[in-house]
């Protein structure tokens, strides 16, 4: 034993670092991550943020550099918390509690103390910053914006989140990301690739060199510019038109699917998020809970479509063979289906036929064919289903699929819906029961997008392509393969002209013969739809909203749209009057019925807006 | 001719192969971890690892001188080398330098010279003659008391340097005394000691002294069928009181408060990564970082990055593991255990008793430095400050080793001539 004591300590001692050298070098792999945050200190180079041009080619998003205060908490030494608060106009508390946050961030990467610095403080700072050991400045590029207009389909850029952060490697914190609208959807085609360069610390965190000579570091690459099919000008003036009123305006050019417009009132100038003031105005408008200017409501709104619905409650008639164009019928003032009251009719010439119907919007017609549809198959379950697909290949009860990263599917009923609805086949239901699908009433409800995309597919005669946003990329000269595949509704060519006959002999004989544009051919409809809103937990009618769909002109469809204003009580009060407005502009580039934009630019609706606020009784549709 | 020949073949080879091997390692890992930016020449002084070749090839005439001498002349003059030596420490009280906070240091000019690094070997001389004298009874208590002393006199000088690791080191001669038949009970008192000594620095005095008391009675009152006589437990949990309160005392009032931290840090009692827990964590990160095959040799962010303070000193296995990995630290961790095995080998086969008690703490001596350096590299043993042998850089901790190593192979060749 005591000869060989020595010798057995001395294997067992080596055993064991042998064993502690495998956990270390072999088992245990963080050491190679603590070793490269600890000796190797990462540069970032932010490219060029993609430019955004609007399809006349006129520069809307451009970028100004910007610069961010960064702190690396560990690397904080003797730090004048006063001096550095006075010398960046910050509060005290505020800078402690970003400080804490960074550190439970990480104490070792760098975090964002104040964002984004303008030029001049920049050049204020930048030499002054060099004696706060552990804060430097992080050089960006900020969104620059040529246009006030459009912020709800631009969306904006902020900082990107933990969570992102998390999933997604490429994003480290301070980093900029598309928040909302293009800047979101097209994130990596617009960011580029950012450049890396690794550098060589010591222990007293000073660089010491390009790591392994540069050899894994990369050249930042510029983000793709790209042309949106926005029409910047017929943007701006949407946006006019709509000032003091609630609402929107989808404009498509119908044989390239391509959205010319997008208004949703109220709107903001899109420069308002950009800066340090950008988190006092994002809240400012995040708050305003009433007015709701972050709701995109030509995206997320949902509407019943009302009478321009009829086009369509028409076109499957037709497709479905229960009724010819040529057939009259004639109308009593009210459609009498069996229940208790009958669905009242306005006055208007009797009878009428499919044009004379749609230019007159009769309610019984509409109703009559419908019935028809629903009771041509054995089951109403069957005629729903029917009914239902048709409007499905319109792209209506479901995503429309356009390049925006919001929406509602809106709803379309089926059979399933109702079956459930009426407990079936507890209780059982008919074509009657849901008459009121036959006037755009009832269980429907559309996005003004899926109203303008309807009317598009109206102008083209039974086709549509995706709407979307996206015209080009720079440099790629390819857009997503599903905006430019054709997708077909399922009616024939041959119903259209009839629907379409109708809804010009809106300018003619209908109800908005007075906007009547000279030399222009325009097809449309107007709308009126009932709404609700609840105070105190009671439901409470509101004035109707105002809504007109159109295209032209109708021998060569150019524009194709839909326009909603909220409480706006009869469809050509507000409504058509915009759509009018709009058409004229696009297709004429200038508007001559000077009398009707006045009045447009003119009118407010605040004050109906105010009625469910005041506290007091209110009138409505007067 | 032929006779000098056969003379130096009776050298141990395999020892000076390794001796070569380790330095050769050590070298390599204290240009990687010391060069500044792209390096210079090879021979710069200016430069540590210029130094390092230096203290190298001066090692050769040491070499030459340390075999010239007879072997009997280590045996006749260990006395008068250890009084001399144990004199040059004394002389560090008044004429040494203070070099970070230790006295322990005679300069010349730009040069230092650390005589605690060759006190090992003349300690070990003197033991060996006194543990081979005719008259010496390990066995009976006036010469173990007479051991120790030769002992604890260089381990209290240098704990007063204050050096506590290389003072510390001296425990290591427990195992030749051992093998020359101390009783087993030392090394349970040394064992019992160094549990006491760490869990009172862990725990505080108070529940040292509560758990001993209940350790101690438990025992005591579990032997129901003939209560043995109590003074013995009385003396047993006193004497660990007592220990823990002068441990304590020592610990507070001796010690500095950085050797203080240096005991917390490993005891777990301070987790600060940047405060003096740095060290080890650093040290562990850099040979964690390694991998199997390591950095590549200069190739270590650790190392080039100077994250590891002493790296090329004390921590200079953290750059081994660095930049060659598990299989380089492995090897080095094997050519270790070979030389310590090797030595010991070679102390069995002496016939000569001095001989044997040498080696033996030559042995011993490696074992301990081995152990407490690479086990505080890699966090599994409190940071210690003593160097790597052969591996670590210093002039004169690397020719203390050779001394050390050579006056064994030098006594060792002659173990066939009659003594």
């Amino acid at each position: 034993m005591r000869r060989i004591l020595l010798i057995i300590v001395t294997i067992l001692t080596s055993l064991t670092f042998l064993g502690r050298l495998y956990y270390l070098q072999i088992y245990d792999s963080s050491f190679q991550i603590k070793s490269e945050n600890n000796a190797i200190q990462v540069n970032y180079d932010y490219p060029q943020r993609g430019y955004i041009f609007d399809r006349n080619n006129k520069l809307i998003v451009s970028n100004q550099p910007s610069y961010d205060v960064m702190v690396v908490p560990n690397d904080i030494r003797d730090l004048d918390t006063l001096e550095f608060c006075k010398l960046l106009n910050i509060e005290k508390e505020d800078f402690e509690n970003t400080l804490a946050r960074a550190k439970i961030y990480s104490p070792r990467l760098p975090s964002v103390v104040i964002p984004q610095l303008n030029k001049s403080e920049y050049a204020y700072l930048a030499e002054k910053m060099a004696k706060f050991r552990g804060f430097y400045i992080q050089k960006r590029a900020l969104r620059d914006y040529q246009t006030k207009n459009a912020a709800n389909v631009l969306g904006y850029i902020a900082q990107v989140n933990q969570e992102k952060i998390n999933s997604d490697s490429y994003y480290q914190t301070g980093d900029l990301i598309g928040i909302q609208g293009i800047e979101k959807q097209y994130e990596e085609v617009l960011r580029g690739v950012k450049g890396v360069r690794y550098l060589q610390k010591n222990r007293f965190n000073q660089v010491i060199g390009p790591y392994k000579d540069g050899i894994y570091d990369t050249v930042p690459e510029r983000g793709h510019d790209i042309t949106i099919t926005i029409d910047a000008e017929l943007q701006k003036y949407g946006e006019e038109l709509m000032v003091n009123k609630r609402g929107g305006i989808v404009a498509i050019e119908p044989k390239t699917g391509e959205i010319l417009a997008l208004v949703s009132a109220p709107s903001y100038d899109p420069g308002l998020l950009v800066g340090r003031e950008r988190s006092k105005n994002f809240n400012k408008l995040w708050y305003d809970t009433i007015a709701k200017p972050l709701f995109d409501r030509a995206l997320q709104g949902e509407y019943p479509p009302g009478s321009p619905f009829k086009m369509l409650t028409g076109l499957i008639s037709l497709q479905e063979g229960v009724i010819s164009s040529s057939e009259i019928i004639s109308c009593s003032g009210a459609y009498h289906y069996g229940g208790k009251r009958p669905l009242g009719c306005h006055h208007h010439p009797s009878p009428v036929s499919m044009g004379s119907a749609i230019a007159h919007s009769c309610n019984s017609y509409f109703c009559s064919i419908y019935r028809r549809t629903i009771e041509s198959h054995v089951t109403p379950q069957e005629g729903m289903d029917t009914w239902h697909n048709h409007l499905s290949s319109f792209g209506l009860g479901d995503f429309l699929g356009y390049d925006l990263p919001i929406g509602r599917p809106g709803h379309i009923p089926d059979a399933e819906y109702y079956n459930r609805h009426y407990q079936y086949p507890k209780y059982r239901w008919f074509a009657t029961t849901t008459i009121s699908n036959a006037i755009g009433q009832g269980e429907i409800a559309m996005t003004p997008i899926q109203m303008a995309n309807f009317t598009a597919a109206i102008a083209n005669r039974g086709w549509y392509y995706k709407p979307h946003v996206i015209k080009r990329i720079h440099d790629v000269d390819t857009i997503p393969k599903e905006y430019t595949e054709k997708l077909y509704t399922t009616i024939d060519e041959k119903h259209f002209e009839a629907v379409i006959e109708g809804m010009e002999s809106v300018y003619e004989t209908g109800s908005i013969g007075l906007l009547k544009v000279p030399g222009l051919r325009i097809a449309g409809k107007t709308g009126t739809a009932e709404n609700s809103t609840r105070i105190d937990g009671k439901r409470v009618q509101l004035t109707d909203h105002s809504l007109f769909v159109a295209f032209a002109p109708v021998e060569d469809p150019q524009i194709a749209l839909a326009v909603i204003v909220e409480n706006g009580y009869w469809g050509s009060r507000w409504a058509a009057r915009i759509a009018t407005l709009m058409i004229e502009k696009y297709v004429n580039g200038e508007v001559t019925r000077k009398d009707i934009e006045e009045y447009i630019l003119n009118g407010s609706l605040e004050e109906e807006y105010e009625k469910p606020y005041s506290g007091q009784p209110f009138t409505i549709n007067h | 001719m032929s006779s000098k020949l056969q003379k130096i073949a009776k050298y141990d080879w395999l020892l000076i192969a390794l001796y070569i091997a380790l330095i050769a390692i050590g070298w390599v890992n204290i240009y990687s971890a010391s060069i500044e930016g792209d390096g210079g020449a090879i021979f710069d002084f200016q430069n540590i690892y210029g130094k390092q070749l230096v203290w190298i090839i001066l090692s050769i005439p040491i070499i030459a001188f340390v075999l010239a001498i007879d072997s009997k002349f280590y045996e006749r003059f260990a006395s008068v080398i250890y009084v001399v030596s144990m004199l040059s420490l004394l002389g560090l009280f008044l004429f040494g330098t203070t070099i970070s906070g230790q006295k322990a240091w005679y300069s010349f000019a730009s040069f230092s010279i650390q005589p605690a690094e060759f006190t090992k070997a003349t300690t070990a001389l003197a033991l060996a003659k006194f543990g081979s004298d005719l008259q010496t009874d390990l066995k009976t208590f006036r010469d173990q008391i007479r051991a120790f002393t030769i002992i604890f006199v260089p381990a209290v000088l240098i704990l007063f340097q204050p050096d506590p690791g290389m003072a510390v080191l001296y425990i290591a001669f427990i195992f030749p005394l051992y093998r020359e038949g101390l009783h087993f009970i030392y090394l349970f008192l040394g064992l019992f000691a160094t549990v006491v000594f760490i869990t009172t620095l862990l725990f505080g005095v108070v529940w040292v002294s509560l758990a001993s008391l209940l350790i101690v009675g438990t025992i005591y009152f579990l032997q129901y069928k003939r209560k043995p006589r109590m003074g013995k437990y009385i003396i047993i949990f006193l004497s660990s009181v007592i220990l823990a309160f002068s441990v304590n005392h020592i610990f507070e009032n001796v010690f500095k408060q950085h050797h203080r931290d240096r005991f917390n840090i490993v005891l777990g009692h301070e987790t600060d990564t940047k405060g003096i827990g740095y060290n080890t964590n650093q040290s562990e990160i850099a040979v964690g970082s390694g991998g199997f095959r390591g950095k590549g040799w200069l190739q270590g962010t650790q190392t080039k990055g100077k994250f590891v303070p002493e790296q090329h000193t004390d921590y200079i296995f953290s750059t081994v593991g660095e930049e060659w990995g598990f299989v380089g630290s492995a090897i080095v961790v094997l050519l270790f255990t070979i030389l310590i095995i090797r030595i010991v080998f070679i102390a069995e086969r002496q016939k000569s008793q001095f001989k044997r008690i040498y080696a033996y703490s030559v042995a011993a001596i490696f074992f301990f430095h081995y152990s407490v350096n690479i086990g505080m590299v890699i966090g599994i043993f409190p940071t210690v400050g003593i160097p790597l042998p052969f591996i670590s850089y210093g002039g004169s901790s690397l020719w203390g080793f050779t001394i050390l190593l050579f006056i064994l192979i030098r006594l060792d060749g002659q173990r066939l001539e009659v003594t």
